[in-house]
């Protein structure tokens, strides 16, 4: 296991709103470790998204980071200046949107959004930055890409738009690239081959990949480890395959067996029992307790910290066992 | 479609509203009861002038006849002839008409260079003193009426300590021109930015929440680059609609201002044609004032289409 | 708007919808608007009561008179108290600008329900009206329309409301276009509702917010045009005071006595001011929030 690039511990976000303050993070801890690609996953609601942009300070205007640790190579992006934690935004930590199309300039060129970041930041000439973004372009796999720096971003289909976000991504050749649900708006065959992409270019370039996603599927695609977000918290982290074969949290647990699996034949499809806690006014102890077949009295009260198990897992849930248990009982994955 | 096509569309799309003006203008003068003409003339009803009216308009004739005729002389170049002058109409309107786009052209231009930094700088300091402060602008500003402002203009640049402009009149050359222009350009503009710095404030704050100005930032830019190049760059787009309506506002806004400070353009020879009863100037006028707010919003819409790649994909 | 931004929006909506009642005192704009208005309206109405000169006596002894305990405000070129025509002004120039919205409003909205609704040909050519009046620059039109058939007050009323209707047909017809989509208008219609029902009951109160919105900002600019047209000679007609005519009659004088074309603007910005805050704090209130 490499050492880590980035290090979040005790993330908190908050935004108030009449009724309550909202904490959309809240105590959040997660490692990205060097050349490798991190899964965060959980529902809608569960705050990754949040986490992913309090990272270089992306939030939405009525969003406020409220606590906590990002050490980037050792530095805490959580207390740089903006002066600061502007130059590290892009050239070492860059960022992927969910929405292709919204999050390029409609009235630029494509091609010219892929140049910008060279030639404002590293100093190239219009001509250097150019042959910049055509060699980005051929490298995320887009066709003819001489031609296609003119075009404009709704001229193009959404795998190509996203693939220009990539090349965008990877301008400034940065360490650290942060993906938010970067294939949820595409057809499934190109999400295939955006992953496939995003997978080789990961290997080739050695960047550390952050990947948010609420499916499952699609991490277990990409990522080498996971972090299970729930209410606001990282519930489990752990390589990826450990995890979704053997989870030690309630809460993976659930949504391992909530999603529809092929090859299994269920009487029903299982769901989460309960709805996601209101982050203004979460349940107190546990925040998975109300929903947790497991629950026990001593789950409703106190603090739940990531506890390590072994060297390279952790996890929330102080009955952890108990998951262990139903997995013998009725695995996760068929064939394991 | 290219952009050639999309002006052409819109120039199609132009016809019958152009086609409603003149109607509306034709019947400007059957509004009145009675003999129109006598009527119109009031107090300056002689027998020549009446009966000058009569034929020209053909008047006693039915309308739709009396409208083809009006249809026919207009193709024609004829806008009819002035009762006082003895000149035809279109003389007159096109000796003035170089005051009057001065007038607009000046005025649109220092309304841009007021509205749009201010806007901006509001944009970019929301919610500070700044901010606030550019936000009762267009509150406090929208309450002036346009010839009041012309006045203290005047009182404060023109008379008693501060003679730095004329009190009036055109002058003459160039520059003489643009010196005489400059208070009655400066009072359109602070008519009208209340409107535009309101509309692109609004519009730059909805901008600067988009995934694309976060994915500028995400880059590493500075908030002035982001500011200029990615949020601007769409703001203007909204702005020029707006400004479109603005300019409508303003041709009309031309009408008062020449008479605060005495310019003889079109807008003058209207209201004194107004005094003087003499109709077809009138009709003229406002004819002309029609035709140019009608070309503005085409522009704006030509504007529209160059400035952003999606409205020609129709 | 970003989709994490989205996110927060989402849950800001399911906040309560408040009552118009509830919030109204919350809301500094329209309570300063209110105030100021209720002021300004409150003197108007009592001018008569706190003035003791009449706005129409000439003394043409005592023109260009200075402050004063007899002329607070000093008198002006026709040795008439300043103040006291000041105040009487409010009485014209708000009048009117209240009624002369009201026309308006009511043909505009009355039009915009109608072609909205029943689309068609009758849509299509109250477009063209609509398209057609708005290519007039609305000072052009009204000057003109005054010119025709006179200057005085009924006719301002005339020609604001030949202009002005146009504006409120807009918004009341787009805002019928999406209302009419909307599933309690096909249940209504599904269920058999008269036609007439349906739009009193069901459209009309939907689409007269935005309607009601606008007519407060359209008020500052009636009264803008008013006094506009006073101050052209074409409004309301001597004596009657009125602020437009007030600046015209001060203008000659700007290098000796500026405060008699000075004094009524300012009352027109206040007035304004007030006018506007107003329309903002009810447009605050209002929105479907």
């Amino acid at each position: 296991m490499t050492e880590p690039i980035l290090q979040v511990r005790g993330l908190r976000v908050e935004f108030p709103l009449a009724r309550g303050l909202v904490r959309a993070v809240d105590g959040a801890s997660f490692e990205l470790h060097r050349g490798e690609a991190l899964g965060l996953v959980g529902e809608s609601g569960s705050g990754k998204t949040m986490a992913l942009r309090a990272l270089v300070g992306l939030l939405p205007r009525q969003a406020r980071p409220a606590g906590g640790e990002i050490l980037f190579e050792g530095v805490d992006l959580s207390r740089v200046s903006a002066e600061r934690l502007r130059q590290v935004r892009g050239h070492e930590i860059a960022m992927i949107f969910q929405e292709p199309l919204t999050a390029l300039n409609p009235v630029m060129r494509v091609g010219d959004q892929i140049a910008e970041g060279p030639r404002v930041r590293l100093g190239h000439s219009r001509r250097q930055a150019r042959e910049r973004a055509i060699e980005l372009m051929q490298q995320v796999g887009i066709p003819d890409p001489a031609r296609r720096y003119e075009a404009y971003p709704h001229e193009l289909s959404g795998g190509m738009q996203q693939r220009v976000m990539i090349a965008i991504a990877l301008s400034l050749e940065p360490k650290v690239i942060l993906c938010d649900e970067p294939t949820t708006a595409l057809d499934v065959t190109i999400q295939d081959q955006i992953l496939k992409l995003l997978e080789s270019l990961r290997r080739k370039l050695e960047v550390s990949v952050l990947f948010v996603s609420h499916d499952l599927a699609v991490v277990a695609q990409t990522c080498q480890r996971v972090a299970v977000m729930y209410a606001g918290q990282v519930v489990e982290t752990g390589p990826i395959d450990e995890v979704f074969r053997e989870p030690r949290h309630p809460y993976t647990l659930s949504l391992l067996r909530s999603v529809p699996d092929v090859d299994v034949v269920r009487e029903r499809l299982a769901t989460i029992p309960g709805s996601p806690p209101d982050l203004a006014a979460p349940p107190s102890g546990c925040r998975f307790h109300p929903r947790c077949p497991f629950m026990q009295p001593d789950c409703t009260s106190g603090d739940f910290p990531l506890r390590p198990i072994g060297t390279e897992r952790a996890t929330a849930c102080i009955h952890s066992e108990q998951c262990v248990q139903d997995v013998l009982r009725e695995p996760v994955i068929a064939g394991g | 479609m290219s952009l050639a096509a999309y002006v052409a569309r819109r120039l199609l799309l132009m016809v019958p509203v152009v086609l409603g003006v003149t109607i509306l203008v034709f019947l400007l003068i059957h509004l009145v009861p009675g003999d129109p003409a006598r009527t119109m003339l009031g107090t300056h009803a002689t027998p020549q002038r009446v009966q000058l009216l009569h034929e020209e308009w053909g008047l006693d004739e039915p309308l739709p006849v009396q409208y083809q005729r009006f249809m026919g002389r207009l193709f024609r170049g004829d806008l009819g002839t002035s009762l006082f002058y003895s000149v035809s109409a279109g003389h007159l309107v096109l000796e003035r008409l170089p005051v009057t786009l001065w007038l607009i052209g000046l005025g649109a231009l220092f309304s841009v260079l007021i509205a749009v930094p201010l806007a901006v700088l509001a944009a970019a300091r929301r919610d500070h003193p700044t901010d606030h402060v550019i936000r009762a602008v267009p509150l406090v500003g929208l309450g002036f009426p346009a010839f009041w402002i012309g006045i203290m203009l005047l009182l404060a640049f023109a008379l008693n300590s501060g003679r730095l402009f004329p009190v009036g009149g055109y002058g003459e050359g160039f520059t003489g021109h643009l010196h005489s222009m400059i208070l009655p350009a400066l009072t359109v503009a602070l008519g009208i930015s209340p409107i535009l710095i309101r509309s692109l404030r609004v519009s730059l704050l909805e901008i600067l929440e988009s995934d694309y100005i976060a994915t500028a930032r995400s880059k590493g830019l500075t908030e002035r680059r982001v500011m200029v190049r990615h949020a601007l760059r769409n703001g203007v787009i909204s702005m020029v609609s707006v400004l479109a309506v603005a300019i409508g506002f303003l041709v009309g806004g031309t009408l008062v201002v020449e008479q605060v400070f005495a310019l003889p353009g079109i807008g003058q020879l209207m209201f004194n044609a107004i005094l003087q009863r003499d109709f077809p100037v009138v009709q003229a006028v406002a004819l002309v004032f029609a035709i140019m707010v009608v070309l503005v919003y085409l522009l704006a819409d030509i504007a529209h289409a160059a400035l952003d790649p999606r409205v020609r994909f129709d | 708007m970003t989709t994490a931004a989205e996110t927060i929006l989402e849950s800001t909506a399911v906040e309560h919808r408040r009552g118009f009642r509830r919030r109204w005192y919350r809301t500094p704009s329209f309570v300063i608007g209110l105030s100021i208005l209720g002021l300004i309206t409150l003197l108007g109405a009592l001018a008569p009561v706190i003035t003791w000169h009449d706005p129409a006596h000439q003394d043409l002894l005592a023109t260009f008179q200075g402050p004063s305990f007899d002329h607070p405000l000093g008198t002006d070129d026709l040795g008439r108290d300043v103040l006291t025509r000041l105040l009487y002004a409010i009485r014209t120039d708000l009048q009117i600008a209240f009624l002369a919205v009201l026309f308006p409003f009511v043909i505009g909205t009355a039009v915009g329900l109608l072609s909205g609704y029943f689309g068609g040909r009758a849509d299509t050519v109250a477009n063209w009206f609509v398209n057609v009046v708005v290519a007039f620059p609305f000072y052009v039109l009204i000057i003109a329309l005054v010119f025709v058939l006179g200057s005085g007050t009924r006719n301002i009323y005339i020609a604001i409301t030949l202009v002005g209707w146009v504006a409120y047909t807009r918004i009341v017809r787009g805002e019928v276009l999406v209302t009419k989509r909307r599933e309690y208008v096909l249940a209504a219609k599904t269920a058999g509702l008269s036609t007439v029902r349906i739009l009193r009951r069901h459209i009309l109160p939907n689409v007269i917010t935005q309607a009601i919105v606008y007519a407060m900002s359209d008020i500052v600019l009636v009264l803008l045009a008013i006094v506009t047209l006073g101050y052209l000679g074409l409004g309301v007609q001597p004596p009657t005071p009125d602020w437009g005519r007030m600046i015209a009659d001060g203008q000659p004088y700007l290098t000796t006595n500026w405060e008699l074309a000075t004094v009524p603007g300012l009352a027109i910005v206040f007035t304004a001011l007030g006018l506007s805050l107003l329309a903002d704090g009810l447009a605050d209130l209002l929105r479907p929030e």
